[in-house]
């Protein structure tokens, strides 16, 4: 309690100080808390629909590097994967690109256009309006986000438009429902039925001129859902050995291969660790210092019969006391700077990627005032009396 | 009166290569509850050593010290903080105080330290801080205070947990003389009046008027203990216009026949 009371009263009566330092932790933080929002904002914008995909295990095409823009899935290929013991439910899905025009002059809005069978894994749940449940309906259900950023309601009437072949083609699509976020590429994702999705996607040349063979449309991956989620591994070994020509993985593995992803991930987590590590030095810096100009005083202390553990720990606490005030200090700024951050800048701060940034900064501070520490226990009571051992 | 201190033949030996320096030397000292002493000598004498091995912050290489009845060299570590903070009252020459705890909070920090913190300590502070004239100053903080101030507060904490050693390092030394006197006055009205042992180590002759007995040490040896009110009157000079007698009799340089003092006053100790 005593490392306690120095502890409080040394930042009380020093509060400009203090309050000085905690202030550039406060940036440290902020600084710390945007590169993790960006870090999730920009993995939310590539893996949003994956990561939120209504299937355990993906099935893409063997050797495409797990790519879902490349991957190439037949309907036979389908069938085999239905008929694997464990399997629930398969949803082939396909991916494209399209864009939303408006007639009323609303910015237009890139899309990815996404095919899946109404009723089976792949598409979104509606949670405004409704699901899709007709296979040839001209109806869409949208990503939540956008609908709000663009106005869009359910029951409005969208317009897509695609190249193919060399043409725009526009279609018009009836927004059945909402979904919620569910970015793909870094872009919103439109959930259409499959052979609404074959239609009006871009191709080489015009409609019912492309896919595998004849009017067979070729599916990206296939979504399964398993009787047995606690089964992952096992089912996928099965379907992988019984269905000839594929590659499945777990949903983590699958976004974590969307191209770019590792890359920016590393990046952005190498940035994060360095400011954790320019954080570490900061406060190590600064406390340091800190307790050099008051070993004399710390040397007083002990040679008066303060032990060793109050004196380490009054430095212990006060460094908690100082960092975890910058801490929240930078939270709460940062919180209020993200409430006037423009749209579309990819910062997306979620609860957990939050606190565990938060956490680690609260335990730079310790770890960077560790010699302080060490400093002010191994301070001689002699040097009080102008002596040392 | 009982011994609070006694030293038996204690040494302090530096040994660096082949240099070994004798900081302190067979000193054999008693100092007895309600006895003030003033350990003087020139720079290098040995008397800081002493009062650190007294003060239980360094361990004696031969001899023994007691205080109050216990044995310092036979104590641990963890037991000698223990020791420093219930048994031993300190004022430095230099960092006294803690700057930032008020008067008041300086003086209680011995009572918290103690685990003696509760309104009879905290009533205790306030009549030792106006007796020693700083009742209108238990709220400030030591940057607020004089020189002289601030070695009151010291005094205050050196004795507000009732310790049965005090000890002085050049309490005085950044004084001017009527502060001085002053505060080693003040010092010594309290170790008379709370019955405690008091040592001094100062190098202000002129102070050892307020103490029962100088003890001089020289080349880590006490050289000599006096005793003798009048011989001490006489080493602490006897007028204001005196010159200070600064460590007469060693300090080579200085003519004994220029100063007045007369060595043979020093009365050896049996």
């Amino acid at each position: 309690m005593i490392s306690f009371y120095l502890a409080i009263k040394e930042v009380w009566r020093n509060k400009s100080r203090f309050l000085l330092f905690s202030m550039v932790i406060a940036l440290i933080t902020t600084l710390v808390l945007f590169i993790a929002g960006l870090a999730e904002g920009l993995a939310t914008a590539n893996r949003e629909y994956l990561a939120k995909l209504d299937g355990e295990l993906v099935v893409f095409q063997e050797n495409v590097d797990l790519s879902t823009i490349t991957s190439r899935i037949s309907e036979s290929t389908l069938s085999n994967v239905r008929r694997v013991p464990g399997v629930a439910e398969v949803g082939p899905v396909g991916f494209s690109n399209a864009t939303i025009v408006f007639s009323d002059g609303r910015e237009d809005v890139d899309v990815s256009l996404i095919g899946f069978e109404p009723g089976y894994p792949g598409g979104a749940p509606a949670f405004t309006g409704r699901n899709l449940v007709n296979r040839l309906a001209e109806e869409t259900v949208i990503d939540g986000k956008m609908a709000q950023s663009a106005g869009i309601q359910v029951g409005d009437i969208i317009t897509i438009k695609s190249i193919q072949g060399t043409d725009e083609e526009y279609f018009d699509l009836k927004v059945a429902g909402i979904t919620d976020g569910r970015q793909y590429f870094f872009q919103p994702s439109i959930f259409v039925p499959l052979e609404v999705w074959d239609e009006i996607r871009p191709q080489a040349a015009l409609a019912g001129a492309g896919g595998m063979a004849g009017s067979e449309i070729a599916y990206n991956i296939l979504a399964v859902q398993l009787d047995d989620p606690a089964a992952l591994e096992s089912t996928a070994a099965a379907i992988q050995t019984q269905v000839e020509d594929v590659e499945v993985t777990d949903v983590v593995t699958a976004y974590e291969a969307t191209p770019g992803y590792a890359a920016q991930q590393s990046t952005l987590n190498t940035q994060r660790g360095f400011t954790l590590l320019i954080g570490i030095l900061v406060i190590g810096g600064f406390f340091q210092i800190q307790t050099l100009q008051k070993i004399p005083n710390i040397g007083m202390l002990k040679a008066i019969g303060t032990g060793n553990r109050t004196v380490g720990g009054a430095v212990v606490l006060q460094i908690l006391a100082v960092t975890v005030f910058g801490v929240l200090l930078g939270a709460a700024s940062t919180l209020a700077l993200s409430l006037g951050l423009p749209e579309g800048i990819p910062i997306v701060f979620t609860g957990q990627a939050a606190a565990a940034a938060i956490l680690s900064l609260i335990l730079i501070g310790p770890l960077g005032g560790l010699v302080s520490v060490w400093m002010a226990v191994k301070a001689e009571p002699l040097m009080a009396l102008g002596l040392s051992s | 009166m009982e011994n609070i201190v006694e030293t038996r033949s204690v040494s302090k030996i530096y040994e660096t290569g082949d240099l070994v320096v004798r900081a302190v030397d067979q000193a054999s000292l008693e100092v007895k509850a309600g006895e003030f002493v003033a350990l003087v000598g020139p720079s290098g004498s040995g008397k800081t050593t002493m009062l650190a091995m007294l003060a239980a912050l360094l361990q004696p290489t031969e001899g023994q010290i007691m205080i109050d009845g216990q044995d310092l060299s036979k104590m641990k570590e963890s037991r000698r903080v223990k020791f420093r903070r219930e048994k031993i009252g300190f004022t430095f020459q230099a960092n006294n105080l803690v700057p930032y705890l008020t008067v008041r909070e300086n003086i209680e920090l011995m009572l918290r330290l103690n685990g003696d913190y509760d309104k009879v300590g905290q009533q205790r502070t306030v009549e030792l801080l106006t007796r020693l004239g700083l009742g209108d100053r238990m709220n400030n903080l030591p940057r607020q205070l004089s020189g002289g101030q601030k070695q009151r507060v010291a005094i205050a904490r050196a004795l507000i947990h009732n310790p049965s050693l005090v000890l002085a390092d050049e309490p005085t030394a950044s004084l001017d003389t009527e502060r001085a006197f002053q505060v080693v006055e003040i010092f010594s009205d309290l170790i008379h009046e709370q019955k405690k042992a008091g040592i001094i180590v100062t190098h202000d002759l002129r102070m050892v008027r307020f103490v029962d007995k100088v003890v001089q040490m020289m080349d880590g040896k006490i050289v000599n203990i006096i005793t003798d009110p009048i011989a001490i009157a006489a080493l602490a000079g006897s007028s204001q216009g005196t010159p200070p007698l600064y460590l007469a009799g060693f300090e080579p340089g200085i003519p004994v026949k220029e100063l007045e003092y007369q060595p043979n006053l020093f009365v050896k100790s049996a």
